[in-house]
């Protein structure tokens, strides 16, 4: 997760930088007129917030409420601790139902988990069905960039191109051509897959369903045609009530694409009953830990109510300027560099907490209310404490805090930095290049200071005016 | 009301960088009839720690700042980052020791940003400041999205007859700053503070105004790196004041807008050096 080192080349590429442009204005703009047709956007947050707090504030609890309710409906309930088993779970049910082909709708776990990797291992064939994800899928399983718009960082010249390659047809460069183009190939992938393996946005113990929220179709088509479905998804899904989820469904789409409701929300429950004419005859739900539980109770508790709009990497003026793959797995963002560390590891994110300028932008964005400069600060206090940052950086952070601690001290260091500031500056108004920050004049310069301090003049203006 | 008494915390960037500012908001303040007290001792709130994962130093400056600061009726910071840290972030600090937390959350119900202190509590009714021409106010983070600082520095710039506000696009959005976030990941920093300059281009306003230096700084510097030479950067409480037309460099002579007086008339130069003082 070499962050930093990403950087460069994504501020260098042209194409990349006109697609976040592009995506920033269409996101930041939709959501904004969906949430201000929305009767008490702040109300129904907080109402959000409490569903999702409630979950987690006792998550055994609700999970062994879903999976008794599921086991009723003839689903099976599988549990994970992790990425590994997540494949070596689906890879057992697939051999069980004698699967050569699964068909996907986009899952995000399923990217943590490292799944069709191990699916192709395994001699099994992913197939990914969200449109996005298919786009990334046959452009060498490119990962994605964003959660909920896996392609957005692809531009229409790119797609058009690389369709042309894989499919062998004429190039096209008109949206609906290369969907319906899209759609040919995957129909035939629809028609053949002996199962079909999705997410889930939100698991109703009360009935033990999954809740889907799409805007393509292909959800549909992946969790009812093959005879067997599997959800993947991480355990603080679980919502109590089909009233909580009507309550954060009204958050969800418009936080996410600025949509009233999704083209499609399927709430599934269950395998096919003797007088249904679809849907499975096998559903498998596997419930993946893979960190989670470590986060509850921890100070970041709140990271588990993301529901995983997007919202908060849309609004962000970092992953605006640098798009999601810098930050180098599989959640980028304000949600991604709080929730890789806690996933992946502090030691494996070290610049991810601090790429950020805690604007604050993604906090009053988030439906669910994360504090996430809050979460990034802890993250970076927890660096510091386990000795991760730099040797130079964390000597030069105390010592300046102990020189701050003494008034007389700092008060020279002041002067002394104003005056070689100005030096610096020579006759100008400006410094070109600051050699105790280089970083800073790398692409801007950095204006000259007055020369003396505030502290000195004021002084000096106190002796010539005496005051009583 | 009775003469208050405020402790100004005059901020650490305002004192090495741009005295000026420091004086304005004096001004301002002592103008609005209060009893201005400048804690000589007063150093930094301890910010730069707490946002770069240092705890004890944070909790350790935050002290110092409540036992400097904790006599006064109010506090004022011309800065909305600056007084959010007293304000927001200070009575956390403290959750084992209630004592300091008790004394924590005292000074923070008693801190104010400086346009947020003259219009919410001195309900000041006019401002010295004369600027002419046309403004874009920057909304900086912390003030806009923690303190609700929005409409209070408009209301006050709305006072000065001469100025006229045209906003930009985007002008609650970051400059790209962030404190460390600027050295940390220049490249990035530059890149976010470049979209926030062509917007202030984009508005025609001759001055782009905000209530934060490091804001300040952050925008000044990409905009002269991007070749503008006209647009002033400017603090608000310099326009308030009416000390935005600094007559020279310091290294020249006077000009440091420490005279009780606010400044002599003088060319309106580029706003960190003197008349036309010379780009590169």
């Amino acid at each position: 997760m070499h962050f930093k080192a990403n950087v460069h080349a994504k501020l260098s590429d042209v194409v990349l930088q006109g697609n976040l442009k592009n995506a920033k204005g269409k996101f930041v703009t939709r959501r904004a007129e969906a949430i201000r047709d929305l009767d008490d956007f702040e109300g129904t947050r907080d109402a959000a917030a409490a569903i999702r707090n409630k979950v987690i504030d006792n998550m055994d609890l609700w999970l062994e409420t879903f999976e008794r309710k599921a086991l009723d409906t003839g689903a099976k309930v599988l549990w994970a601790k992790d990425g590994v088993e997540v494949c070596r779970l689906v890879i057992e049910i697939a051999k069980r139902h004698g699967v050569t082909k699964v068909t996907k709708s986009k899952s995000m776990l399923s990217e943590e988990a490292g799944l069709n990797h191990a699916l192709e291992a395994a001699g099994i064939q992913p197939v990914e069905t969200d449109l996005g994800e298919y786009i990334l899928q046959v452009d060498n399983n490119e990962p994605p960039s964003h959660i909920i718009a896996p392609a957005v960082h692809k531009s229409l010249d790119e797609v058009a191109d690389l369709f042309h390659k894989v499919h062998g047809t004429p190039r096209k460069t008109d949206i609906p051509a290369l969907t319906r183009e899209a759609r040919e190939v995957l129909r035939a992938h629809f028609l053949s897959a002996e199962m079909g393996l999705s997410g889930g946005n939100f698991l109703v113990a009360e009935t033990g369903s999954v809740a889907l929220v799409t805007n393509e179709g292909n959800g549909r088509m992946v969790t009812t045609m093959p005879k067997v479905h599997v959800v993947i998804t991480g355990i603080e899904k679980v919502i109590p009530t089909l009233e909580d989820l009507s309550t954060l469904m009204r958050l969800l789409p418009r936080s996410a694409t600025g949509q009233s409701i999704s083209n499609y929300f399927s709430i599934l429950t269950g395998v096919k009953k003797p007088e249904e004419h679809d849907g499975p005859e096998h559903l498998y739900f596997v419930l993946v830990d893979s960190g989670r539980a470590d986060v509850v109770g921890s100070d970041f508790h709140a990271m588990l109510r993301c529901i995983r709009c997007g919202a908060c990497m849309n609004h962000c003026p970092v992953y605006q300027t640098i798009g999601g793959h810098a930050y180098g797995w599989v959640y980028p963002g304000p949600m991604g560099s709080v929730l890789t560390p806690l996933y992946a590891g502090l030691e494996n994110s070290i610049d991810l907490p601090h790429a950020a300028t805690l604007c604050n932008q993604c906090g009053i964005v988030c439906p669910v209310k994360i504090p996430l400069p809050d979460l990034l600060r802890k993250l970076r206090e927890k660096q510091t404490e386990h000795g991760l940052r730099p040797l130079t950086e964390r000597i030069g952070l105390r010592l300046w805090a102990w020189v701050a601690q003494h008034p007389k001290l700092y008060a020279l260091g002041a002067r002394v930095g104003a005056r070689y500031l100005k030096w610096l500056a020579g006759d100008t108004d400006r410094i070109r290049l600051l050699p105790t920050a280089p970083e800073w004049t790398l692409g801007r310069d950095f204006p000259a200071p007055q020369g003396k301090t505030f502290r000195e003049l004021y002084a000096a203006r106190r002796s010539a005016t005496p005051r009583t | 009301m009775p003469t208050a008494r405020v402790g100004l915390f005059v901020t650490c960037l305002v004192d090495l960088m741009r005295p000026r500012i420091g004086f304005a908001t004096l001004k301002l303040l002592e103008d609005a009839g209060c009893e201005v007290v400048v804690p000589d001792t007063q150093t930094c709130c301890g910010q730069p720690a707490w946002n770069s994962g240092d705890a004890p130093g944070a909790v350790a400056l935050a002290k110092k700042t409540i036992a400097e600061f904790e006599g006064f009726d109010y506090i004022v910071a011309p800065s909305g980052s600056c007084a959010d840290q007293i304000r927001t972030e200070y009575p956390g600090l403290f959750a084992d020791e209630p004592n300091w937390r008790d004394r924590a959350t005292a000074l923070a119900s008693r801190t104010y940003e400086l346009t947020d202190f003259l219009v919410t509590v001195l309900k000041v009714d006019s401002v010295p400041g004369d600027y002419e021409g046309t403004v874009t106010y920057h909304d900086s983070c912390t003030g806009v999205r923690s303190l609700g600082i929005k409409e209070q520095p408009r209301a006050l710039l709305a006072k000065l007859k001469g100025v006229s506000l045209n906003e930009m696009n985007g002008c609650e959005e970051c400059c790209g700053f962030g404190g460390t976030f600027s050295v940390k990941f220049g490249e990035v920093s530059a890149a976010i503070a470049e979209r926030k300059c062509d917007n202030i281009l984009a508005s025609g306003a001759k001055a782009v105004v905000a209530g934060d230096l490091g804001c300040l700084l952050n925008i000044e510097g990409k905009l002269r790196r991007m070749g503008d030479e006209t647009t002033q950067v400017l603090h608000v409480a310099e326009v308030l004041a009416g000390q935005d037309n600094p007559p020279g460099p310091l290294s020249r002579k006077g000009g440091d807008g420490s005279s009780p007086t606010g400044s002599a008339p003088g060319v309106r130069g580029p706003l960190w050096g003197g008349p036309a003082a010379g780009g590169a």
